[in-house]
């Protein structure tokens, strides 16, 4: 059996930071999830920030923005990568389902995060 | 109404040019200017995916936006230039005779070699004297990296 999945948070400013730290509050599961801010960083430096973020391992992409700079290096990142998959429009609904999720497919996971993402967005009743 | 907006900005088409000006400028078309970008049509797509659907993107080398750049002035809607380099910027200047009348400083991040002038504004000096040389040729230069914010002009980067 492979590695489970890492998940990686690619964000303007803080927000991975903090939507990593409110999924791990919730869930207890630690260390499964790692942040990365596009702050401070040109389109290089931020593909970089992505790689080491990745470390080799089997992973899912969280981006903020289906468009824009986190999306770009993260799509040049893992061009030719077939263990990573990316997701946008990252949402604290499919990072906690992710985290229980781990032991599928990069892009089973990513197809499922998805469904969970857009079903947590909602008028309630 | 012509370019609205001539930015040297090394995210390209990102969110604050996408939203911060396209918006407001109420530009319809982004000349991306860039001599990697323009070799690769796989970059190409991810630029126009950073772009909304109306949007029109064009990229060109700087020999193609020289030319082009008179009917891009002489266009009835309004446009963005980029470059992510202040280099392009000045040599896209250079080769179309001096037809850019202003140039907004947007992100420029760190590099070796460059210093800190604003938050998003590192320049190298031979990038600050390029962009003096610009100025002393009557290019307004001014960083602003949205516009919400002020202009701060070219003289208080030094």
């Amino acid at each position: 059996m492979s590695d489970p999945l890492i998940g990686v948070v690619v964000c303007h400013r803080e927000l991975a930071s903090a939507l990593v730290g409110a999924a791990e509050e919730i869930s207890g599961v630690r260390g499964a999830l790692v942040p990365v801010s596009n702050t401070g960083c040109d389109r290089g430096d931020l593909e970089e920030r992505v790689r080491e973020a990745i470390g080799g391992r089997p992973a899912v992409v969280f981006v903020d923005m289906p468009s824009g700079s986190c999306l770009i290096a993260t799509l040049q990142r893992l061009r030719g990568h077939p263990e990573a998959a990316a997701v946008t429009g990252v949402n604290l609904a499919m990072l906690l389902d992710f985290l229980f999720h781990r032991d599928l497919p990069p892009a089973e996971a990513a197809g499922r995060a998805v469904n969970v993402g857009t079903r947590a967005i909602r008028v309630p009743a | 109404m012509t370019l609205a907006l001539a930015r040297v900005d090394d995210r390209l088409i990102h969110g604050q040019v996408v939203i911060g000006w396209g918006r407001p400028l109420g530009a319809s078309f982004i000349v991306l200017v860039d001599e990697a970008v323009r070799a690769s049509e796989w970059e190409q797509e991810l630029y126009r995916l950073a772009a909304p659907p109306e949007v029109e993107v064009i990229f060109a080398s700087v020999e193609e936006a020289a030319a082009a750049l008179p009917a891009w002035l002489a266009r009835p809607d309004r446009g963005i230039l980029l470059t992510a380099d202040v280099a392009t910027m000045v040599a896209l200047q250079a080769a179309s005779g001096g037809r850019l009348e202003a140039v907004n400083l947007g992100g420029i991040h760190h590099r070796p070699g460059r210093t800190q002038r604003l938050p998003w504004v590192y320049l190298s000096d031979e990038e600050y004297e390029r962009l003096q040389a610009l100025a002393a040729a009557g290019v307004r230069v001014t960083a602003q990296d949205v516009p919400a914010t002020s202009a701060v002009p070219l003289e208080s980067l030094r």
